[in-house]
C-alpha cells in the first residue's frame, strides 16, 4: 500500500518536472529563434538590394534609388570622433578605478556614478548634447557634437571593461614587477597594461558597436536628414546609417518605393554591429584561453 | 634609495590625470542634470500662449486672468459664455486674424496691413463679448482693449493635465499624464511579456540546459542585446505592426502591444542575464541538501533556488522595466504616437522618449514647446536614476546578506 502511494508520487514528480523543463527548452528555443527570425527576414528581403554601387552610390530620386555612401561614411565619422574622446578616457579612468583609487567610498561613488550614466537613455544624451555641445558651445549640428554626445554615452562601456580586464590580472605579477623596483606608473605601463590589453580591446570593439547602432543621441545633435556628399570637416553634419534607416522607414518622401532601400540598409548596419560583436566575443574567448594555459 | 625629483614630480602627474578621468562620469551626471534643470525649469516661470501674441477683451469685461485650459476650451468653442468664467452674462465672441475678413474688407486693411492696429482696437471696443487673439505688434499705446493675462504654465498642471497639445494656438497645453501613462502601459506590457520567458530561459540556462547548449545559446542571446533599436523598431513596423492589424482587424496596427512586444524583445537579454547570475551563486551545498532529501531537481528549482536568488530575479525585473522606459526609436517607430491617455493595449499610445524625438526638431529653441521636452527628459531622468538606485539598493543588500 505504502510503495503504491510512494510510486505514484514518484512519478508525477517526476512527471511535472518533465513538464517544465519541456517548457524551458521550447521557450529557450523561442528566444534564441527571434535573432535568426530577425536576421533571416532582414537577409531574405534585403540580400537582393545589396551591390557594390549599393554601398558605394549617393541616394538619388527621393531617397529611392542609388546608395547609402554617405551615410556608411558618416557613421564611419561618428565611430572614429567618439572613440577618439571616450576610448583614452575611459581607459584612464578604469586604470585609476582599479590601480589608484584606495578602496572605500571614492570607488564605490565613482562606480555608482559610472552606473548612473549607463543606465540614462539615450533619447536624455541627445537632449544634452544638444543643450551643451550644439547650443551653448555653439558647434551647431556637426560631426564634434554627434562624436562627444556618442562618446559620453560609451564612456561607462570602455569603463567597466577595462576595470574587469584589468581586476583580471593576477597581483602575483605587479607584486614581482614592485620587487624588481619598478614604480607604480612602470608596473600599470609595463606589466599590467599589456596582460590587460586584449580585454580592453574587446570593450573598443563593443563600444564600437554600440556607437554605429545609436539613434536618438544623433537626431538632435549630428544627423543630416539627407544630404548627399560627403562632409567638408569637424563642424558639418553627415548623415549615418541608423538615422538614415528610420528616415527611409517612416518619413521618407515615398514609403513605398524606398522600402527596398530599408531593406538593404538595415541588413548592411546589423551586419556591422553583428561583426562586431562577434569578433568582440571571438577576441575575449581566444585570449582567455591563452591566459590560462599560462 | 630616494627617487629623482623630476620621477616623482610625473608620477604625481599621471596621477592627477588619472583621477580627473576617474571623475568623469561623475561630472558628466551633474552636468546632465544642470543642462537639462536648466533649459527646463523656465517653463513653469512663463505663459503658455504662443509667443509674440496677446490675448485681448473689451474694457468693461472684469475678467482679468484665464487659465491656459479654459482659453482652449473658449476657442475650441467648449465655454461660450462669460458667465461660466466669473464674468458678466454675455456671449463669447473669438476672434483670430483669420477671421479678419468678416469683420473688415481688404481695402479699409489696407494692401499691406497698415490699418490692422486700428481695426484690432475699433474691433475689441465695439463688440463686448470679445476676446481676441493677435499679434504684440499690433498692440498700439491707444489700443482701446484690456489684455488679460493667461495663468503661467504650473506643474500641477504640467504633471496632472490629460492634454498635451504643445503647438495648439493660442494656448498651448503641457499636460503630461497622457505621455506619463503611455511611457508606463507600454513598459509594464512589455515586462509582462518578458519575464516570465525571460525567467524560463535564465533557469534553463543556469540549471538544466548541459554546458555545451549553453555555449551556444549565450552568445546568441548577447547578440540579442547588440542589435540597434532601430533595426527592432523597422522589424516590428513591417512585420509586427501588420500582423497585429490583421490578427485583431484594427484599423491601424500601430499599437501598445506592438510597443510591449518589441519592448519584450529588447529587454529579454538583460533580464536573462542578470536573472541566470543571481540564479548561478545559490550554493551548491544548498541544493545538494535539497535532493538528498529526495527532492526532484525541478522541486529543488522552485523551492530552493528561486526563493535563495529572488532579489536578484526583482533586480533583473526592475532593470529590464528600465530599458523599456528609456527606449526611444523602436517605441517611435510601432505605436502609433496618440497622445491620449490609453484604455486598451490595442490602441496607439505615445511615451515620453518617443514625444521627445519626435517634436524637439520642430520646437523653437527657448520657446515653451522646447523647454515641455527638457521637463519630458528630466522625468526620464529622474525615473531611471531611481530605477538604478534600487537596483543598487538591491544588489548590495544582497551581498551584504550573503556574506
Amino acid at each position: 500500500m505504502i510503495s503504491e502511494k510512494r510510486r505514484k508520487i514518484e512519478r508525477s514528480k517526476r512527471l511535472s518536472e518533465r513538464v517544465a523543463f519541456g517548457i524551458f527548452r521550447v521557450m529557450s528555443l523561442l528566444v534564441v529563434g527571434i535573432l535568426f527570425v530577425i536576421l533571416g527576414f532582414l537577409v531574405i528581403k534585403g540580400f537582393s538590394v545589396i551591390s557594390w554601387d549599393f554601398i558605394t552610390k549617393m541616394p538619388e530620386d527621393g531617397m529611392t534609388k542609388g546608395g547609402i555612401y554617405p551615410a556608411i561614411i558618416g557613421t564611419l565619422y561618428l565611430i572614429a570622433g567618439s572613440m577618439l574622446f571616450s576610448f583614452p578616457i575611459g581607459v584612464l579612468s578604469g586604470i585609476y578605478i582599479n590601480e589608484y583609487a584606495s578602496n572605500g567610498w571614492v570607488v564605490k561613488f565613482i562606480r555608482l556614478m559610472t552606473n548612473n550614466l549607463a543606465g540614462i537613455p539615450s533619447i536624455v544624451f541627445g537632449l544634452f548634447g544638444m543643450s551643451l555641445f550644439v547650443n551653448t558651445l555653439g558647434f551647431g549640428d556637426s560631426i564634434i557634437a554627434g562624436s562627444l554626445t556618442l562618446g559620453l554615452m560609451t564612456l561607462p562601456v570602455v569603463i567597466r571593461t577595462t576595470e574587469e580586464a584589468l581586476k583580471s590580472v593576477d597581483n602575483s605579477f605587479r607584486h614581482g614587477s614592485y620587487a624588481l623596483g619598478a614604480s607604480k606608473l612602470q608596473t600599470i605601463r609595463r606589466v599590467t597594461l599589456p596582460i590587460a590589453y586584449p580585454n580592453i580591446i574587446t570593450g573598443l570593439i563593443l563600444s564600437i558597436g554600440r556607437v554605429s547602432g545609436e539613434t536618438a543621441p544623433i537626431l538632435f545633435t549630428v544627423a543630416a536628414y539627407f544630404l548627399p556628399r560627403l562632409p567638408h570637416g569637424i563642424f558639418d553634419q553627415v548623415m549615418a546609417l541608423p538615422y538614415h534607416l528610420y528616415v527611409l522607414a517612416t518619413s521618407g518622401t515615398n514609403i513605398e518605393e524606398s522600402r527596398p532601400m530599408a531593406y538593404g540598409t538595415a541588413l548592411v548596419l546589423i551586419m556591422i554591429v553583428l561583426f562586431l560583436n562577434l569578433m568582440a566575443n571571438a577576441l575575449r574567448r581566444y585570449f582567455s584561453k591563452k591566459v590560462k594555459m599560462n | 634609495m630616494t627617487k629623482p625629483f623630476h620621477k616623482k614630480l610625473l608620477e604625481k602627474i599621471v596621477e592627477g590625470i588619472l583621477a580627473l578621468s576617474g571623475s568623469i562620469t561623475s561630472l558628466a551626471v551633474l552636468l546632465i542634470v544642470i543642462f537639462l534643470f536648466k533649459e527646463g525649469l523656465g517653463l513653469f516661470k512663463r505663459s503658455p500662449v504662443a509667443e509674440g501674441y496677446v490675448l485681448a477683451v473689451n474694457k468693461n469685461n472684469p475678467v482679468n486672468r484665464i487659465d491656459s485650459k479654459v482659453v482652449k476650451r473658449i476657442f475650441d468653442q467648449e465655454i461660450t459664455n462669460w458667465k461660466s468664467i466669473t464674468g458678466k452674462n454675455d456671449t463669447i465672441i473669438t476672434f483670430r486674424l483669420d477671421n479678419l475678413n468678416s469683420y473688415y474688407s481688404d481695402e479699409k486693411i489696407g494692401a499691406n496691413l497698415e490699418n490692422l492696429s486700428v481695426c484690432i482696437s475699433s474691433l475689441v471696443d465695439s463688440i463686448s463679448g470679445i476676446i481676441a487673439f493677435v499679434p504684440q505688434k499690433n498692440i498700439t499705446n491707444d489700443f482701446k482693449g484690456k489684455l488679460v493675462k493667461p495663468e503661467n504654465v504650473s506643474a500641477g498642471e504640467f504633471f496632472l493635465g490629460k492634454e498635451w497639445y504643445p503647438t495648439a494656438e493660442p494656448s498651448a497645453q503641457f499636460g503630461v499624464l497622457p505621455l506619463l501613462l503611455g511611457t508606463l502601459w507600454v513598459s509594464l506590457g512589455a515586462i509582462l511579456l518578458s519575464l516570465p520567458l525571460g525567467l524560463a530561459v535564465a533557469i534553463y540556462m543556469a540549471e538544466v540546459a548541459n554546458p555545451r547548449i549553453r555555449n551556444i545559446f549565450k552568445p546568441i542571446i548577447e547578440l540579442l542585446a547588440g542589435i540597434p533599436s532601430v533595426i527592432y523598431g523597422f522589424f516590428g513596423l513591417v512585420v509586427i505592426v501588420p500582423l497585429i492589424q490583421s490578427i485583431f482587424n484594427l484599423p491601424v496596427g500601430e499599437t501598445a502591444l506592438a510597443g510591449s512586444i518589441i519592448l519584450a524583445i529588447m529587454a529579454l537579454p538583460t533580464i536573462i542575464t542578470i536573472a541566470e547570475d543571481s540564479i548561478r551563486t545559490t550554493p551548491r551545498s544548498m541544493k545538494e541538501a535539497s535532493l538528498a532529501l529526495g527532492a526532484s531537481r525541478w522541486q529543488t528549482i522552485y523551492r530552493i533556488v528561486i526563493p535563495y536568488s529572488i532579489s536578484g530575479i526583482t533586480a533583473a525585473a526592475i532593470l529590464g522595466i528600465g530599458r523599456a522606459v528609456g527606449e526611444t526609436m523602436a517605441v517611435l517607430m510601432v505605436t502609433g504616437n496618440a497622445a491620449v491617455i490609453p484604455h486598451s493595449f490595442l490602441q496607439p499610445v505615445r511615451t515620453i522618449p518617443a514625444t521627445i524625438a519626435a517634436e524637439l526638431g520642430e520646437s523653437s529653441q527657448g520657446g515653451p514647446h522646447y523647454q515641455a521636452l527638457f521637463i519630458l527628459g528630466c522625468i526620464l531622468f529622474i525615473l531611471t536614476l531611481i530605477i538604478n538606485l534600487t537596483v543598487e539598493y538591491i544588489s548590495s543588500r544582497n551581498k551584504l546578506a550573503k556574506r
